[in-house]
């Protein structure tokens, strides 16, 4: 079984970002980039499906800048075989990211695609969702626990309130959440093999899919800053100012 | 305008959320109308129908809706869709699950988790784990929106409307339930509570958490964790507070032994009043706390619980 993985370029998660003083979006000049934590997530856990001889092919796509190519080599360093590059000048839409990954979905009719349930810098949590819509997969959400039994898949997922088990046929779409796995590191002879392994490009013209935004972003601006308060000394003090003062409490 | 609201219900209880996403509604036009998808919920369509504002309830009620998973949900939701310009529903597991669906069969972006509504076409919502708010316009015929309940008072009871029922059935035989295992709490909600307490990798294990437990009980209080903390296998992952979990904005907030991760502060600073309580001064989380108490929380929490006391 292939599995693909969508993997994508955010700003390092430690990195506080900051906004241009234009407010016209969020300042990434020199900022350390990374993948996104969840498909670090997705990756190992295909790769682990691969050591587990349930998967037989990795397919690591990214869409993006040329940059982006820095991820696809990072995801074939820890395991993927090959990779895609979708490569445009900007970040499309979740929507538009859908409709590119459905395209390579008729292509390449992966068994499974584990995608990450969110990235961090637009934090939507959509795309997975919008990839299984349109090519009419079914999707497990925020897993938790994937478990391949025959051609189903049984998948854990963490909701609102606990957890619940899903059983889905495949082909299917999983989103992982963040304690499916603990990702691995590359080792060096590994991201050194990975600078040979296949990298497809592509545009998104080829793959026919119209990526003019829908979503005007107006404005960009920092949240209301929150100012640090007081320290109390004491347990007592601490009771007396929220029942006194904040009046939080009777 | 017409405006479709998903319920969010736990086949018995209309929660919050939809109360506070018929505020949100108000901000858009006033024909309000809300689905309620489930099985035996004709008591949560009952609630539904008697917050203010709503113009008309609708009921689907069948074994294929039962856990609300995505497929059905989603294909029921497109059944009614025609008419409505805008679609929302609560950004909790459930919404976030089926409403990107809806989006994409519609062929229009969603607008996911907005904290704020300045016209019809243009919402406000934060991006980079709440580092950075942004303004963003659709140009889409539906907008598809996801709401921050939190940031939205609930909407008053009002005048009761009736409930229609609907007959339409959408199963998909991809997927199928199996099981649930929830949580159990005779606690209030994380995401409702007024007073939500919570514990971070400073409590060391999951048996201290008992030490939250007691003064959450004497609060009224809900009881949260930071991600530390559930990664640790202290506390099941529905208690996490932050940018991937839940998103909490009560009135009071005391976050014990957390050091306030950039991901941590994304679940709570929009709380009223933030209480710190950390061994170490130089915690991030003093940054936004307004009340910080330096201390080691073993010895706070006891005497927090026996000044509740008296």
């Amino acid at each position: 079984m292939k599995i693909l993985v969508p993997v994508k370029r955010v700003i390092d998660y430690n990195v506080k970002v900051r906004v241009k003083s234009d407010q016209s979006d969020v300042d990434l000049t020199n900022a350390k980039m990374a993948m996104n934590p969840f498909c670090e997530i997705a990756v190992e856990e295909a790769v682990r499906l691969k050591e587990k001889g349930i998967a037989t092919e990795i397919v690591a796509v990214s869409i993006g800048p040329k940059a982006c190519q820095e991820q696809i080599r990072n995801a074939m360093a820890l395991g993927a075989d090959r990779g895609i590059h979708v490569e445009c000048e900007t970040f499309p839409e979740s929507l538009q990211v859908a409709k590119i990954l459905a395209r390579l979905v008729e292509q390449e009719s992966p068994g499974l695609v584990i995608i990450g349930k969110q990235a961090i810098d637009s934090d939507n949590n959509q795309t997975g969702q919008m990839l299984a819509a349109l090519t009419k997969m079914p999707q497990a959400t925020f897993a938790s626990a994937v478990e391949i039994e025959g051609d189903s898949l049984k998948v854990t997922r963490e909701i609102d309130g606990g957890l619940q088990t899903l059983k889905l046929s495949m082909p299917a779409v999983v989103s992982t959440d963040l304690r499916l796995n603990e990702p691995r590191y590359a080792k060096l002879p590994d991201i050194m093999k990975a600078k040979r392994k296949p990298l497809a490009v592509m545009s998104t013209d080829e793959l026919g899919v119209d990526i003019t935004p829908r979503v005007t972003t107006l404005k960009v601006t920092p949240p209301p800053a929150r100012s640090a308060g007081v320290k109390v000394e004491t347990v007592a003090e601490l009771m007396a100012k929220l029942r006194e003062e904040a009046k939080v409490i009777s | 305008m017409s405006i479709l609201i998903y319920a969010e219900h736990d086949n018995k209880h209309l929660k919050s959320e939809t109360h506070k996403l018929v505020t949100a509604a108000t901000q858009l036009g006033d024909d309000i109308h809300i689905l309620v998808a489930g099985l035996d919920c004709a008591a949560v369509a009952e609630q539904a129908a008697t917050i203010a504002g709503v113009k008309r309830v609708m009921l689907a009620d069948n074994p294929a809706y039962a856990h609300q998973l995505a497929e059905n949900t989603a294909d029921l939701v497109l059944d009614i869709a025609e008419g409505y310009t805008h679609i929302l529903a609560a950004a909790t597991t459930t919404g976030k699950n089926f409403m990107p669906r809806v989006a994409a069969l519609l062929d229009v972006v969603q607008l996911s988790d907005i904290i704020g509504i300045e016209s019809q076409d243009t919402f406000v919502r934060p991006i980079y784990a709440g580092n950075a708010i942004a303004t963003v316009q659709s140009s889409d015929a539906v907008k598809v929106v996801t709401v921050r309940a939190s940031a939205f008072d609930a909407a008053q009871e009002g005048d009761s409307v009736s409930v229609e029922t609907l007959a339409t059935v959408i199963e998909n035989t991809q997927v199928t339930f199996e099981s649930d295992e929830m949580t159990k709490s005779d606690r209030p909600e994380l995401t409702a509570a007024d007073i939500v307490i919570s514990g971070g990798r400073g409590m060391q294990d999951g048996e201290h958490f008992a030490m939250l437990e007691r003064i959450a009980d004497q609060l009224g209080a809900a009881v949260g964790a930071s991600r530390a903390a559930v990664d640790a296998g202290f506390v099941p992952n529905d208690m996490q507070v932050g940018q991937t979990g839940k998103i909490v904005a009560p009135q009071l907030y005391i976050a014990v032994g957390i050091s306030g991760a950039i991901q941590h502060l994304a679940g709570m600073k929009d709380s009223k009043v933030i209480v710190a309580i950390n061994k170490d001064p130089e915690a991030p989380i003093f940054q936004v706390a307004d009340y910080g108490l330096v201390a080691d929380l073993f010895d706070a929490l006891p005497e927090i619980e026996s000044a509740l006391g008296s």
